[in-house]
């Protein structure tokens, strides 16, 4: 059982570039094999929560903060997205770019106002940020419209064609967005910055004294954090066409928050698994929604106890990817053996 | 001028004076040792160089700049890099990742080469994977840069420590007890391991209780009691000096370990 495992991963490891462009071709033709649009909405929240999971992993997964109030920043990207396109009326990609600049500012604001704490104060100040944020937009009437939420707004479109469910656009556009975040947190992540990142969860101070600024990463990457947030909520704002505080409850912190940790801390395709098992099941049984927490509250405490690292978390046992022309002669005498 | 000039220093905790007026200096190219029994404020004195405390009073010139009360950040740019007693590598991170992060405030590429992946970046990572390797290589470590540090046995450990500093290159690494928790014989060959640094072209300021590790390779020790410098020259003369032998004795000895 463990050398068939041990294999497939091989084989996953060794063709990792071939596998996802055929993963990326299923996925791309999926809307052609005549699924409902219930369907095609159900994949298109796969996709937001897996753009808000990345979002978090950041956070919690790389830097090692707990965030329990990531539905403070997905808010606020979707207020600003749909703000922009009804009250301003500006398409849905200048309101897209303003929700990203938004969601970015708030960002930095959250990593600023945390970037001195850990442990629970972290995690209730985020809890409390989220708090605040719900409250604005309830209260803010003249703004937000308050509890009555924002209607009607309008379809993203691309080239004067409206996107829907129906004619797959939606689904496609959320898909491009999550292909375009997992390259960039792929990128930032293996890099000068996720080193130090990673560095910051690993031992703050020891980071510290490698010179590593980490009061500034700890802002940068809330920021970026609020700017992936942005382009969720404010493609949530477009798609579902209603925005009203509820909409960003405790419950949506919790549900980022599970996907994460169940997926796997660190993880990439963790957060992108963790998001269609925890989008996909209380769609498929419908009569648990009512205990959603209680599932969340069973799957974290199963997955703290036996596999805390998440489902596909934990340390990769493939050698360190070097780049390209670097020489190393433990690498060199390796090659030489195995030809041998 | 010396490398480092520490002028009469003090740490205060609450009513405990930790470090009190602690003066000494290093010069480029030396070994230099700071002994004293466990709890005289050797750890404390290393947290003032780095930054991790400011100073209560004195002052601390590195290269001709006033150091103290600065950042910690701002001492390793200036030239110090540190390991620690208790070892603090990144344990879920490989050895080469953490030597890697030693060189990270001489890699030099920004946020948008990193995104798109820009010839800069591809250079910048490179040279700082390749530096990582041929410091490990140099320390007999080459075979080891895909393991994780919390993997590694103790004594290596240390080493991969003293590499991510040299990572950095600092003009000056200071040592907190790179000997702490090792047998006798793994004591013996770190120290000459530090004397190769120093051959190397490397200046060292090392801390240790334990005095006669550290008699062949220094080239001046200061020795510490209570928060107070209570002796100062060549390793001979630190021995004989009678302040010194009380101190010892009356906390074990000089040749017995301290707990
Ligand atoms: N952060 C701190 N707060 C209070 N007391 C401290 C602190 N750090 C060290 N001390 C005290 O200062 C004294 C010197 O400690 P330390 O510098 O660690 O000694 P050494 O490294 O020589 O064994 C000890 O009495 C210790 O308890
Ligand atoms: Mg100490």
């Amino acid at each position: 059982m463990k050398s068939i495992v041990s294999t497939a991963s091989n084989f996953m490891h060794k063709n990792k570039l071939w596998l996802l462009l055929a993963i990326i071709a299923v996925l791309v033709i999926l809307p052609f094999f005549g699924l409902s649009s219930y369907l095609i909405r159900v994949l298109c929240m796969i996709a937001t929560y897996s753009i808000l999971a990345l979002s978090l992993n950041l956070i919690t997964g790389f830097m090692g903060q707990t965030s329990m109030g990531h539905a403070a920043l997905y808010c606020i990207g979707a207020y600003a997205g749909a703000l922009f396109s009804t009250r301003l009326g500006t398409n849905f990609w200048i309101s897209l770019i303003a929700a990203i600049v938004v969601g970015a500012l708030a960002g930095a604001f959250e990593g600023f106002v945390t970037m001195n704490l850990s442990g629970s104060y972290m995690t209730v100040t985020t809890l409390a940020f989220a708090q605040v944020v719900t409250m604005v937009a309830q209260n803010w009437t003249s703004l937000t419209n308050g509890p009555l939420g924002i209607k009607s707004i309008p379809r993203p479109t691309f080239f004067g064609i409206e996107l829907t469910t129906n004619n797959g656009g939606l689904y496609w556009l959320v898909l491009a967005f999550l292909i375009l975040t997992v390259l960039f947190v792929t990128a930032i992540i293996n890099s000068k910055m996720g080193r130090a990142v990673i560095a910051i969860k690993e031992d703050e101070l020891a980071a510290k004294l490698m010179g590593i600024e980490t009061k500034r990463y700890r802002i940068a990457v809330v920021a970026i954090a609020g700017a992936l947030a942005g382009v969720a909520g404010c493609y949530y704002a477009h798609m579902s066409r209603y925005v009203d505080p509820k909409v960003f409850s405790f419950d949506i912190s919790m549900t980022i928050l599970t996907i994460v940790i169940f997926g796997g801390l660190a993880s990439i395709p963790g957060s992108i698994l963790g998001a269609i098992i925890m989008v996909a099941f209380p769609e498929a049984l419908q009569f648990l929604s009512e205990y959603r927490f209680l599932v969340y509250g069973f799957i974290l405490v199963i997955m703290m106890r036996f596999r805390p690292q998440g489902v596909l978390g934990g340390l990769s046992k493939q050698p360190y990817k070097l780049p390209a022309g670097v020489k190393s002669k433990a690498r060199e005498a390796a090659a030489q053996a195995k030809e041998a | 001028m010396a490398l480092l000039e520490v002028n009469e220093i003090t740490k205060v905790f609450g009513g405990l004076t930790a470090v009190d007026k602690v003066s000494f200096k290093v010069e480029p190219g030396e070994i230099v040792s700071i002994i004293g029994p466990n709890g005289a404020g050797k750890t404390t004195i290393f947290n003032m160089l780095t930054g991790v405390y400011k100073v209560d009073n004195g002052s601390i010139n590195f290269d001709g700049k006033a150091i103290h009360n600065t950042s910690p950040q701002h001492i390793v740019h200036a030239g110090i890099a540190r390991t620690f007693q208790n070892i603090r590598l990144f344990p879920n991170m490989r050895v080469i990742e953490n030597v890697m992060i030693g060189n990270h405030i001489n890699t030099k590429y920004g946020f948008l080469d990193e995104v798109f992946r820009t010839p800069r970046f591809r250079k910048g990572e490179r040279e700082c994977a390749q530096k990582a390797i041929d410091i490990l290589e140099s320390l007999d470590l080459g075979d080891q840069i895909d393991n994780y540090a919390k993997n590694l046995p103790y004594g290596m450990q240390r080493k991969v420590e003293i590499a991510r500093a040299i990572a950095t290159n600092a003009k000056l690494i200071i040592l907190d007890e790179p000997a702490a928790g090792m047998n006798p014989q793994e004591s013996e060959e770190l120290m000459e391991f530090i004397r190769s640094l120093r051959d190397k072209g490397h200046t060292i300021l090392l801390i240790e209780h334990d005095m006669n590790l550290v008699m062949q390779i220094s080239d001046r020790i200061y020795v510490i009691e209570y928060g107070k410098k209570i002796a100062e020259g060549l390793p001979a003369e630190v021995a004989h000096n009678p302040r010194v032998i009380t101190a010892y004795l009356g906390s074990g000895g000089i040749s017995k370990d301290e707990e």
